[in-house]
């Protein structure tokens, strides 16, 4: 341990920890723009500048390792003359049209400037002319707003491993963009979002639906129907001042009457309906030797990806669509069969954790006899937008639930907005189906949690047809671990038979339609929300739902049977990219 | 999109995946096109053969200004734009020659012959202003030097 001095207050740090994280232990606030804790310290901003004892220049905190008897101010007049000045120098070649920003309130540009007292931008001059992009679906880029914090190029190279973006050009004229300034959309981008997440101010934006679902909503020969994923429940309180992880569910179903939905579901549902489709999928490739492992695809960044990058292993993954699209398919389908409604007036809409479900509802195969599963998809943040603008006061509204017939949901599918939910609400349906009797302890502690650096694994013992198995299982969350675990399968080092894979960092919670900022600690407390509601549900396991078991006996027949497989299966292909170029 | 024809598994024969070798590369294919560019199916093969991704790539060759991925003129001529050869009159020399050519920084002459740019410092400030035209050093240059200077292109 070193002994280091801070403010005039004495601190023990560990050894090669960078002076910002020595000031963070102790409540001591360094402004940051670029910094991105234990991801990114590259010291780009300057914002983080500090004043050391004995040196003639600041130094950046983010990146500047503490030595032993350091003496460190970080607000003296010279820190925080020198920090406003770095600031107004960003300010010169950044829009002032707050007022018309999506991020307006929300901006970490902008509080900075607030914070630092910025009154007048005193250098105006050349602006850099950079790039645009709003023809990509998941996501608009606009580079007039980038600083230039390099957030998203790590997201996407270091963390994710897509390598859609990077920085081009010199000197002033330096941006962040695609090869050859390419659309998004044409470059490997896989729609993740986790640079928009990480964007801190709205150089990268979600590419907004919502006038689509207002007109919607409006439209008396329309009938809207919404679902909402497992994650947001945990997440969009903190849109409203909430703790993170704070449980909203009954608030979410109230909003969305008070915004005029005509009928209100759970995508939790669907969670539950892709258990059962999963489920059987992966005892039949065990008992009849089909390709294994078998690799979950519900995360639609993660599709993209595999479909990029890994199309050899196209066939390990399983052909259930995700629970937004079985939830879609079943509206349109049996519900609109129960409720005498013509599938074509009805309006899908699901409020979605992520970005990449927008590329996801509008695949051409994700529907039928000429309309999708889900016509839109919208994300938290803009749910969020949504309940603010019908002025709908959030955190006094009651507690409500979903419609029938197919509201009811448990604790399984619930569990599906964190990494590992997917394969422990998986395990809690298949071993019950194998050994055909009821399993009592059914928490998979060791798929749970968030690993940022690795891949969980199990070991699950089990008979099958009499023999004693021990199913292996392995659960990656954030496209880099994916990328090695997919080379662990190329390599034939792998010999699990169930592998779940998000494509974000802890899964749904942590998606690039979350609320900003979502942090490493955040996302931690929003996965405790998911599990702490799932111990509260009466019912845990898929099979259990009653709801679901009526959709068989009405309408699907038998899991993974014919019916269910013409709406609830897909199918992929490999996406090439740069084609175009060649 | 056409290639420049440039057999870029050829030149790449020549060079191990080491990182250290991709400036090299980039400078063969470029000087193989015969219109001074690195086209972008050469772009994705290159990326292919070294593993390097695209979106890096293209981060390379759009940093240093030697490199082009748009077709340029026989003679590429560079003006240097660090403050030394700024200081010394560049200005007044860049304008003579876009006037002498007709065409603009960025540019390339309608006969395909001559591009015009700026470029990062050349480390000739002992003989600023100073352009290179391919391969060729003009050092202490004042503008009416220019026309002459272009006669000797052909």
């Amino acid at each position: 341990m070193l002994n280091i001095n801070i403010n005039g207050i004495d601190v023990k740090v560990e050894q090669g920890s960078t002076i910002l994280e020595a000031a963070n232990k102790i409540g001591v606030k360094i402004p940051t723009l670029c910094h991105i804790p234990e991801i990114q310290k590259i010291g780009a901003c300057r914002m983080c500048l500090v004043d050391i004892e004995g040196n003639p220049k600041l130094q950046a905190s983010c990146t500047t390792p503490v030595v032993d008897g350091m003496k460190i101010r970080t607000n003296t007049k010279k820190v925080r003359d020198t920090r406003k000045f770095v600031l107004e120098l960003i300010l010169s070649d950044h829009p002032t049209t707050c007022l018309t920003c999506e991020r307006n309130t929300r901006c970490e540009l902008q509080s900075m400037a607030a914070e630092l007292g910025i009154d007048i931008v005193p250098y105006r001059g050349a602006t850099s002319s950079r790039g645009k992009d709003n023809e990509t679906l998941q996501l608009n880029y606009d580079g007039s707003k980038c600083i230039y914090c390099k957030r998203c190029e790590t997201m996407c190279n270091e963390v994710q491993t897509v390598g859609a973006i990077f920085s081009q050009k010199r000197g002033f004229n330096s941006e962040v963009g695609t090869p050859f300034n390419v659309p998004f959309k044409d470059s490997v981008c896989t729609g993740c979002g986790q640079c928009v997440l990480n964007c801190p101010v709205s150089a990268l934006k979600d590419n907004e639906n919502i006038d689509e679902v207002w007109e919607a909503i409006q439209n008396p020969e329309i009938i809207t129907v919404v679902q909402v994923a497992p994650s947001v429940r945990v997440t969009l309180g903190e849109e409203f001042g909430l703790k993170p992880g704070s449980i909203v569910t009954g608030k979410i179903f109230a909003a969305m009457r008070r915004i005029g939905f005509d009928h209100i579901f759970d995508t939790d549902f669907a969670a539950d309906l892709t258990i059962m489709e999963e489920g059987h999928e992966f005892i039949h490739r065990v008992k009849n030797g089909g390709t294994l492992p078998m690799i979950t695809s519900c995360s639609p960044g993660w599709v993209n990806f595999i479909e990029t990058f890994f199309p050899d292993l196209l066939p390990n993954l399983s052909t259930c669509k995700s629970p937004q699209q079985m939830q879609g398919a079943m509206v349109k389908t049996y519900f609109a069969e129960k409720m005498g409604l013509d599938p074509k007036k009805i309006c899908s809409i699901s409020v979605m954790p992520c970005t990449a479900k927008k590329g996801e509802a509008k695949r051409p195969e994700m529907g039928r006899d000429g309309y999708s599963d889900v016509d839109i998809a919208i994300t938290t943040r803009e749910f969020a937008k949504m309940i603010r603008q019908a002025e709908v006061e959030f955190l006094n509204l009651p507690d409500e639930g979903p419609d029938d017939p197919i509201g009811i949901s448990t604790g399984a599918g619930l569990i599906f907005g964190a990494s590992g939910g997917v394969m422990e609400a998986a395990l809690r349906t298949a071993l019950e189906v194998i050994e055909g009797h009821e399993i009592e302890n059914i928490d998979y502690e060791a798929v749970r949690g968030l690993k940022l650096d690795g891949v969980k694994e199990a070991t699950v013992s089990t008979k099958i047809d009499g023999n004693d198995v021990d199913v292996k299982v392995a659960v990656a969350s954030g496209l880099g671990n994916a990328r090695k675990l997919m080379e662990k399968i190329q390599a034939g080092e792998a010999d699990y038979h169930f592998i779940e894979i998000m494509a974000c960092p802890g899964g749904c919670i942590g998606g690039g339609g979350q609320p900003i900022p979502t942090t490493t600690e955040i996302r931690k407390q929003r996965i405790e929300g998911i599990y702490k509601g799932d111990k509260d549900m009466p019912i845990r396991k898929s099979h259990l739902n009653p709801a679901i078991q009526v959709l068989y006996k009405e309408f699907l027949g038998e899991p993974n049977g014919h019916k269910a497989h013409e709406y609830l299966h897909t199918h992929y292909h490999h996406q090439k990219y740069y084609d175009n170029l060649k | 999109m056409t290639c420049c024809n440039v057999d870029v598994g050829e030149i790449l024969k020549g060079y191990s995946k080491e990182k250290g070798n991709l400036m090299e590369v980039l400078h063969k294919v470029q000087d193989s096109s015969g219109e001074n560019y690195i086209c972008d199916e050469c772009m994705t093969k290159i990326a292919d053969h070294t593993g390097l991704p695209l979106n890096k790539l293209y981060g390379v060759t759009s940093f240093y200004t030697m490199f082009s991925n748009k077709k340029r003129g026989k003679y590429v001529i560079r003006m240097c734009e660090s403050s030394p050869c700024h200081v010394l009159g560049a200005k007044n020399v860049i304008d003579s020659f876009s006037k002498e050519l007709g065409i603009k920084v960025g540019e390339t002459t309608q006969d395909g012959k001559f591009t015009l740019e700026y470029c990062a410092c050349l480390g000739l400030c002992a003989v600023a202003p100073a352009v290179m035209i391919n391969e060729d050093v003009h050092g202490n240059l004042k503008p009416e030097m220019v026309k002459d200077i272009l006669a000797k292109y052909e």
